[in-house]
This record gives structure tokens, sequence and C-alpha cells, in this order.
């Protein structure tokens, strides 16, 4: 069949535009690493990534703490929110009556549109005083950051969780209950496991959004870049070091908060080409 | 004989839609009945009653009863569950769970009762032997279910149910999908359980209701047309609508 004009401009178009996008990333890659790669030339990969000191002014850049910052304050926030949220979405999906999951889910939808600044606000007034009130410390700490981010990161778990059990053929559940299974063996023991791509997905997605937050941690994250004694203390991730040098810092100062974005770059990556790997092995099986 | 079944008066509706009229049917122990009709007749909702499958939908409703070794399923104090272990189900599309052939047979068993590993292994083989699925999956128990052509699937989901030793099963329609060697060999297997078990079979087509029923029950928009020994219904029954299905001059 013979292409006709419009056919041929309307495929250019969209390749242009689909490139855009890539192009977008390709970009801010080569940007990000052609500004931050020098330092890490003149500090020394070791010396960059296993420093325990941050200081700018003394030409000293180690961001050893701000990674074990990053990794503990994702970890809580996916230790206290992938369970919660999980449980949710299986009460959604499930056991919810119809006018409860109609309440639910919008409001969940809405939990996704609070901006994060909020969250942060919410947690430095509210959290934080209720941590060093009753658990010690200064209240700005790991524990606070894990907290907001796993509310944060609850509209991703859930919805992704749910959506991925309400896919499954009706003939899993119908079969496994006309097995003798109780609806809850039935959940457990075959909807579960069957949905498990997309919870795996759901909680990596959620673990990238908790990976990437900076506003809302910056106001409850106290962030010192010391590394942390225990989940009281306050600590800086990644994301809060740019965020909160990146307006004033000139000359290496710059360039090694470049270099920061590219440690949290390959962060990410390596989390996304993880899940994707895990995904795709769990589906050829 | 005693009837294992007995459906009184029973009437259900879809959203206030009336698909089943006031139906009173027995089922006799150790029989094999086919409920036979054209598609729409209301017999999958009365399949999925008898186990209750049929609470799993919105919006319906029942009236009348139907009693199981004469106590009222749809009493308070019996529990869906046990009801579906007595009253095992095939449905007309293959519904293998995605784990192994193995698991997936011994599944029911696993979560039902307290059997040894070897137990269970004898099980699982003797209702794939029963299933007419053996030979061909014997040696690769392990695969996935999934993988299974749709007609094994289908036999794999038949032995799941035999595993249970269930006192009836329910085969709604489930020879669909299968091939006529695995049909002839699954027929077998059915008139060999009934010794066991009460087996209540949709059939896929006239020709199956007669090679292997003993009684016939025909529907017809929801409404038991007639019911009789096999050959009555078949040769001459006292409906003439019957008579005409059976012929294949409608349906």
């Amino acid at each position: 069949m013979k292409k006709t004009f419009k056919d041929k401009l309307s495929e250019r178009i969209f390749l242009a535009l689909a490139l855009s996008s890539i192009s977008a990333l390709a970009l801010i890659t080569v940007f990000i690493i052609i500004q931050g790669a020098p330092i890490i030339g003149s500090v020394g990969i070791f010396n960059f990534i296993f420093g325990m000191t941050w200081a700018p002014s003394q030409g000293e850049f180690g961001i050893f703490p701000m990674i074990v910052g990053t990794l503990a304050v994702t970890l809580g926030a996916m230790v206290l929110g992938v369970p919660i949220g999980i449980c949710s979405a299986v009460f959604l999906a499930e056991f919810a009556p119809v006018p409860v999951r109609n309440m639910f889910r919008p409001a969940i939808q809405l939990l996704a549109g609070i901006p994060s600044v909020v969250y942060g606000f919410w947690g430095l007034i509210f959290i934080v005083p209720l941590i060093r009130d009753y658990l010690g410390g200064p209240g700005l700490s790991i524990l606070a950051g894990s907290i907001v981010l796993a509310i944060m990161i609850l509209p991703t778990v859930i919805s992704i969780t749910e959506v991925s059990i309400i896919a499954l053929p009706r003939t899993y559940k119908e079969g496994a209950l006309a097995l003798g299974m109780s609806h809850w063996q039935a959940i457990y023991s075959v909807q579960l496991p069957a949905a498990k791509s997309g919870i795996v997905a759901a909680v990596i997605l959620g673990t990238g959004r908790a990976i990437g937050e900076t506003m809302a941690v910056i106001m409850v994250l106290g962030n010192a870049p010391a590394l942390p004694r225990s989940i009281l203390d306050p600590v800086r991730t990644l994301t809060t070091n740019i965020g909160i040098e990146m307006g004033y810092a000139t000359g290496d100062h710059r360039q090694a908060l470049f270099a920061t974005g590219i440690v949290l770059f390959i962060l990410i990556m390596t989390l996304n080409i993880t899940a994707q790997y895990i995904t795709r092995k769990k589906k050829q099986k | 004989m005693h009837s294992k079944f007995e459906i009184i008066n029973f009437s259900f509706y879809y959203n206030e839609k009336r698909v089943l009229n006031s139906l009173n049917l027995n089922i006799r122990a150790n029989e094999i009945l086919s409920v036979l009709g054209p598609a729409n007749s209301g017999i999958t909702t009365l399949l999925r009653a008898l186990n209750r499958l049929s609470d799993l939908d919105r919006g319906v409703r029942f009236e009348g009863d139907i009693l199981l070794d004469g106590k009222s399923i749809f009493a308070p104090d019996v529990s869906a569950t046990a009801l579906r272990r007595r009253v095992g189900m095939v449905f007309e599309v293959p519904t293998p769970l995605p784990i192994s052939i193995y698991e997936n047979i011994a599944y029911g068993l696993k979560v039902n009762g307290k059997m040894s590993k070897n137990q269970i292994s004898e099980r699982v083989e003797y209702a794939l032997r029963k299933a007419a699925l053996w030979d061909e999956v014997k040696d690769r128990q392990h695969i996935p279910a999934m993988s299974l052509s749709g007609g094994q699937q289908q036999r794999m989901c038949i032995a799941r149910v035999i595993a249970l030793n269930p006192e009836v099963i329910l085969i709604d329609r489930s020879c669909s999908g299968l091939d006529p060697i695995s049909t002839a060999k699954f027929e077998e297997s059915l008139v060999e359980l009934k010794e066991q078990v009460t087996v209540v079979l949709a059939p896929h087509n006239v020709q199956q209701a007669s090679r292997i029923s003993d009684r016939i029950a025909f529907i017809l928009m929801g409404d038991l047309v007639e019911e009789g020994p096999c050959e009555k219904i078949l040769t001459t029954p006292d409906d003439k609508r019957t008579y005409d299905y059976v012929t294949g001059r409608f349906g």
C-alpha cells in the first residue's frame, strides 16, 4: 500500500516527538556526567564514594554518609509503606464493599496529588515533635523521613497492586474457591502469587519515588552530612545534598553536587534494571 | 435410591432478572445427571448455585431451597468453603492456577487436610490417571500448568477436583475444548467415578448426554421442561420442546 503524504508526515512528527523525550534523557545524562566527572577524577572515585567527610569549603567531598542516608530512609519507607500498601490494595480489590471502595479510591488518588512540600511541612510540625517527645533525639531523623516517605509512596503501591490483582482472570479466584479454599487462602496462595510481577513493579516504583524525593525529606531529615548511628539520628540524602547546596555552590563544590547526581542516577538505574530483570525472569518461568 | 441433591422451588435472579423459574429436581446419589438445554438457559447458574459459587456474584438473589443429603446448603451454619469441598466443579473454560501441574492438583489437598508428601503424590497420580492425563504428563508434572494444551488443562482441572475426593462433581460443558479421544477417556472415567460420586453434567452436546447419562433434565429459558431416564428423554419425551431439542430441530 502506498503511503500518502499525510501518513508520512504524521509518522515523522510522531518520530520527532518520541525522539525528543529520549534526547532529553540523553542530554541530562551527558550534562551531569560532563559537569560531575572531573571532580570524581580529581578526588578519586573511592574517596568520593566512601569518603566520610563532606566539607566543601575545605575541599573534602565524601558522600558515603549520604549514600547511607538515602538507603536508610528509603529502606525505612519501604518497610513501613509496602505492607500497608499491599494490604490496603488487597482490601480494596477483594474485601471492600462497593460504597467503601468508591470512597477509598479517590481518597488515595488525592494522596498522590498533595505537593511534597506539604508532606514535608506536615512531617515537620506533626511527626518530628512526636518523635522528639516520645523517642528522643532531635526528632529530625531517618524515622521521620521514612514515615513521611512511606505515606507518599502509598498511592503508587496501592493503585498498582490493586490494578494487578483486579486484572487477574476471574478463573483464578473461582478455580481456587471451587477447590474448597477459603477466600483468604485463595488470596494468599493464588491471587497474590499470580499478581507478583505487578506487586514487584509497585514496590520498585515506590522505591524510585522514595529515593528521588527531595523537598519533603529536606524538611524532616535534619540534613546533617554525618553517618547516622540510629534511626533517630538526622541524615542527609543524595537528593537533599543537591537540593540544599546547589543554590550557592560554585567551582569544585558545584561539580561535586553534579557528581552526587551521577551517583544518584546510577543508584536509580541499577534499581530499575534489577526490577526489570526480576519481572522478566518471573514471566519466563 | 436416595437423593443427593433436592432442588425445591428454586428460583434465581440476576439483578432482578429471573434466570431460573421455580425448579424442582432431585439428583440421585451415584448417578450421572445431564442437565441439557440451549445456551442461556440458566444451566451454568444452576450448577454454580449447587456449590454456592453464585455467592461471589453481585446483585443476585434466590428463592426456594437446595438440600444436600437433606440439609439446606444455604443454612447459616453451612460454610460455603466446606460445601465446595464436597461439591467440586469443573468449569467450561480451564482454570489452571499459575503453578506447576503437580502443584495444581496437590494444592487443594495441602490446603484441605493433613496428608504426607507420599500420600499427596499418590493421590495426584490417582487423580491424573482418572482424568486420563497421567500418560501424557507423568514425566513432566513439574512444568507450569499454563504450558499444557487447552484439552490437557481441562483434564488437569478435572484431576484437581477428583483428587479432593468430592461427593458430587459439577461439570459445566467442560468437554468443549477436548479432542474426541480425550473426551472418550474422560467420559469413561466419569462412568467409573460414579461408583463413588454423583455427577451433574452440563453436556456439551446431546450425543455426550446420550453416551453417559443415567438421567437427563431438560431446561429451557430457566424452566425445567422435563426430566427422566436417558433413554426416554432422548427417544420418547413427553414434551414437544424436548423432542425438538434432542432431535436437533433447534438449539
